[in-house]
């Protein structure tokens, strides 16, 4: 047992880069909680795709035993948190399972849009907050600056802030100590009935489903009978355990404690993230507050490149299903595409690391189509109709009007680079909410169509201001707006996978730009291809590509035969990339490129 | 099947794979060497004959091309002493056609009596432009001048003379080539091959084009126009296309070429030739080590084949297609069918017939000129489903 006041139970809030995971890692290495040789960077992130892009995309969750200054030993639970706005649902829910955060700021760099945003939910959460400034061995470090930055745009007090360099080491010490003596330890009653947050669930294909749980009363053991109380459902727990970070069993976790349990559950979709647990006779009639289900609001089609693999798809969609809960999908066909799925996504991050995951652990060439965004029609019946696929656009004429969903996105940038952000907003339809100050950075808050948003605007951000700018959203609700589908027709027949929702007013332009993509994406074919745009039945741009004239190889004698016949080969191979449409092959990539905007 | 190479014919390809100097646009097997070894040679390729002979007793021999390389380099004594030993091995067609390719340069053309003593009845001459600082550009070590002389001793020397050029060269433009065309056509005998200059990867050109240093190059249409004018050009003058790059007067066409292009056998001897056997009923490819030295050495082991595989009924249809649909008179629906084992689709055919790109008459499918300038997309078409 544990006493509640030798508890600590904290998140690390940071930006990307900012030195998150490093600054976990030393917590976790300097009180020898791994031994140095199993010691490898990001220890947290265990999916390759979170140690290649140096994000975090599940939550993990370490425990660290501290022997302090004052000669106590402290059980410290750190729940790492992902960084990204689209993972904002998981930070927010481990947030509610900690007392305390450390505020992880990069000390060259300053506050970043994603540092605002979970710091905000850290507060919300009433968290005791300890600033950390980070990368202080860097020449360009300025810790006066960033500190006054903290109390002017976050205004929390950062006079004590810990000067830290996660990377070569120093101020790990300083930082233990804080985390046991500013943050406060949890509250609980051991003699209560039990009350056990659900924090986290998924899959692991020797265990079952896993649950991440914190007990707030009462106490957890192996083979009690446990209750979820969203739906009544009785397990029995199997294993019961810590993670240091690899799993550990206990006897037991009480109040306050950090932990996990097995209880022959067989899929994630059965345990409910923020769901209350507790035990099946003499259990806690109270819920503990629960989190809002997360909903997707990205959605977009995968597609195999090679249709025979279709049923791989399906299975490879099914399994990361069921360990993301987030993730959605079903079934959809396309007349240009054959079979696929269309899938919702909390994100486009989230988009990129289940496609990439699809393509890398399962092994199967995906087709993207471009992202969509939910519309809300109102029929003129009165009836309500949500769009997912721009394809499945109902007829006009019973179409009353449209409304799209908007973010409040928040921008931080060096004020060099603010007249291209506010550009780039405008050209995207923003409305200025707020443009503020904070030394030499400018924090633009914008109302922005998420549609203008989901596809490039974060890449084109990037590039409009060399990587310096920070960018945050948050759904702000549905508002009518001027929408209208755009068709593209290849060689006079429609792609339905090339449709998309646009203003109506950016219509010609965007018609123009992507006629003007496909057609130095499509290749020449033997006869010419008119590509254009409609609206309805009215055509409102339109390029020529032209025909083929010339291709054949000047000199083929009798040595030439088989590196001809093998160069034909390739070809053939890379044909089959291609997806017939009418008698027109349009390569694979042109679904996706064909939409990139250059402004 | 097992005698479908009847078809095509039976040719005999000798490599001579030692040049005076690279040209920038070549990727033929081609080495620059002082010190050559006429005897040794001469021994390794009758070795070679004898080895190949004993696989194909009994088969008429209907031509022999000597390539290169620059076989003109050759001594007229070793070209004599091969086409003796031929005489002995195959029986051989009357109008056997022996064909040496020859640099126009004085030297070489001091041999060409030489040569039609030896036996050589043609001669393909790689001319390639007919004016100097072009010459030089193509890393040409011959003029014009050492051309129009060479050639004449050809024609004195030679029933039958052929030369190249190149086309849609740096900075050419459609005038300049139309002229240059026409002046060719009106020295030439009966053969001419005209070749649009092809940047080839591995070569001094494929090097400075990735480097973006090979200025000036024809724009794609303005390439296009310079074949459909060459095609013009050459029927005016008697000398239509009877394949892709050649033309000819009618029945001068190169007898050897026609072998490979209507997917004939033949024999490849020579570092790095290539060859197509039919062997017990199936036909092999072959082909040789690439370098001299090597070849050499595995000759004096045996065999200068590198490789012998057989070519599976697909591969050969894929063969068949590639090199056949390159001449006027196309390929065989029915031979392709019997060497495959398929058919070639029915709506595959009529869509390229509605784009007017084939002709399909009865048993035979060819291109029409529109459809010949995009033979590979053809091909795709035709060879996708197989």
């Amino acid at each position: 047992m544990i006493e509640l006041d030798k508890i600590r139970n904290f998140s690390i809030v940071a930006h990307i880069d900012h030195g998150k995971s490093t600054l976990a890692d030393r917590l976790i290495q300097s009180t020898n909680t791994v031994a140095d040789r199993d010691m490898k960077a990001q220890l947290l992130d265990s999916m390759d795709i979170e140690r290649e892009r140096g994000i975090t995309i599940k939550a993990n969750t370490v425990r660290i035993d501290y022997k302090a200054d004052d000669g106590n030993t402290y059980v410290l639970n750190l729940i790492d948190t992902p960084g990204h706005v689209d993972f904002a649902y998981e930070v927010s829910r481990s947030m509610r399972a900690v007392e305390g955060s450390l505020l992880v700021v990069d000390s060259t760099q300053g506050v970043e849009a994603q540092t605002l945003a979970n710091v905000y939910q850290a507060i919300e959460a009433d968290h005791e907050i300890v600033p950390v400034l980070n990368k202080i061995d860097l020449p360009a470090t300025d810790c006066e600056r960033v500190a006054e930055q903290i109390e002017d745009v976050i205004g929390i007090d950062a006079s004590n802030a810990l000067r830290v360099s996660a990377k070569s080491g120093i101020g790990i010490k300083e930082t233990l100590e804080a985390i046991v003596h500013r943050l406060p330890a949890p509250k609980g009653d051991r003699d209560a009935a039990l009350q056990a947050m659900l924090v986290d669930s998924w899959y692991d294909s020797y265990l079952g489903v896993v649950v991440l749980v914190r007990i707030m009363h009462g106490v957890l053991k192996k083979n009690d009978r446990i209750k979820m109380m969203s739906n009544g459902t009785v397990h029995q727990v199997e294993r019961i355990g810590v993670f240091r970070p690899q799993m550990e069993k206990v006897d037991e976790l009480g109040p306050g404690e950090i932990g996990f349990i097995t209880a022959s559950i067989k899929q994630v979709r059965d345990t409910r993230v923020g769901d209350t647990i507790t035990h099946e006779k003499k259990g806690s009639t109270i819920a503990l507050p629960g989190f809002k289900p997360s909903q997707p609001v990205v959605f977009c089609g995968l597609f195999p490149v090679d249709s025979a693999e279709f049923e791989d798809l399906r299975d490879a969609i099914e399994k990361l299903a069921l360990n993301d809960a987030s993730f959605s999908f079903e079934m959809e066909t396309s007349a240009a595409l054959g079979f696929g799925f269309r899938c919702g996504f909390l994100g486009l991050l989230h988009l990129e690391v289940i496609r990439d995951r699809i393509e890398r652990e399962y092994n199967i060439e995906l087709i993207t189509t471009a992202p969509s965004v939910i519309y809300h029609i109102y029929m003129r019946s009165g009836e309500m109709i949500e769009l997912h696929n721009p394809a499945d656009m109902p007829d006009l004429s019973k179409v009353d009007h449209l409304e799209e969903p908007r973010i409040k996105a928040t921008i931080m940038v060096p004020d060099d680079y603010l007249g291209d952000v506010l550009k780039l907003c405008q050209d995207r339809r923003g409305m200025q909410m707020d443009l503020t100050y904070a030394g030499s950075r400018a924090m633009a808050v914008y109302d922005l169509p998420l549609n203008e948003v989901v596809f490039d605007f974060y890449d084109r951000l990037k590039s409009v201001t060399k990587g310096y700018a920070s960018f945050d959203y948050q759904m702000m609700g549905y508002r009518e707006d001027s929408l209208v589908k755009m068709s593209i027709l290849v060689n006079d027949e429609p792609v339905d996978a090339l449709s998309t929702m646009v203003h109506r007013d950016r219509a010609e332009m965007r018609g123009r730009a992507m006629c003007e993509k496909l057609k130095d994406l499509i290749p020449r074919h033997m006869f010419k291809i008119p590509i254009q745009a409609a609206i309805g039945g009215k055509v409102i741009a339109r390029e020529t590509l032209a025909a083929l004239r010339k291709d054949v190889t000047a000199k083929c004698y009798g040595g030439d035969a088989s590196r001809k016949r093998k160069l034909l080969d390739k070809q053939k191979a890379g044909k089959k990339k291609m997806r017939q449409f009418g008698k027109v092959d349009i390569p694979q990539e042109a679904f996706i490129s064909a939409l990139k905007m250059d402004n | 099947m097992a005698e479908d190479w009847k078809q095509g014919g039976f040719g005999l390809y000798i490599h001579w794979p030692f040049c005076e100097a690279k040209c920038p646009y070549c990727d033929f097997n081609s080495h620059v060497s002082k010190n050559i070894d006429q005897k040794q040679w001469l021994k390794s390729y009758i070795s070679e004959l004898d080895r190949t002979a004993a696989l194909t007793q009994g088969r008429v021999l209907n031509s022999i091309f000597f390539g290169g390389g620059t076989p003109s380099l050759m001594a007229p004594e070793t070209v004599k002493a091969i086409l003796d030993k031929v005489q002995t091995l195959w029986p051989q067609a009357n109008d056997m056609e022996i064909t040496l390719e020859a640099n126009p340069s004085s030297v070489e053309a001091g041999r060409f009596k030489g040569f039609h003593q030896a036996g050589v009845n043609r001669v393909s001459m790689g001319i390639q432009a007919l004016n100097d600082d072009d010459l030089r550009r193509l890393g040409r070590i011959h003029t014009v001048q050492d051309a129009m002389t060479a050639f004449d001793i050809a024609r004195h020397e030679f029933d039958r003379v052929s030369f190249d050029l190149i086309y849609a060269r740096q900075d050419q433009t459609l005038d300049q080539w139309q002229s240059e065309l026409r002046q060719a056509l009106s020295m030439a005998i009966d053969h001419l091959s005209l070749y649009q200059l092809t940047i080839e990867q591995g070569t001094a050109f494929g090097d400075r084009y990735n480097r973006g240093r090979l200025r000036g190059l024809p724009s794609d249409d303005t390439a296009a126009d310079m074949y459909l004018a060459t095609q013009d050009i050459c029927a005016e003058f008697d000398m239509p296309a009877y394949e892709v790059s050649n033309h000819a007067k009618i029945g001068s066409e190169s007898r050897h070429n026609l072998i490979y292009w209507r997917y004939g056998d033949y024999i490849g001897i020579g570092p790095g030739a290539h060859g197509r056997l039919t062997l017990d009923g199936q036909r092999h490819a072959t082909e040789s080590h690439l370098q001299p030295n090597v070849w050499l050495d595995a000759v004096r082991n045996g065999t200068g084949d590198s490789s012998v595989v057989p070519v599976d009924p697909v591969d050969q249809g894929a063969e068949y297609l590639l090199m056949g649909m390159r001449i006027n008179q196309g390929i065989s629906l029915s031979r392709y069918a019997a060497i495959t084992g398929q058919h070639i689709g029915t709506s595959v055919l009529s869509e390229l017939q509605d784009l007017g790109m084939i002709v399909v008459d009865q048993d035979n499918l060819k291109t029409t000129l529109q459809g010949r300038s995009i033979l590979n997309a053809i091909l795709d078409k035709l060879l996708l489903d197989q």
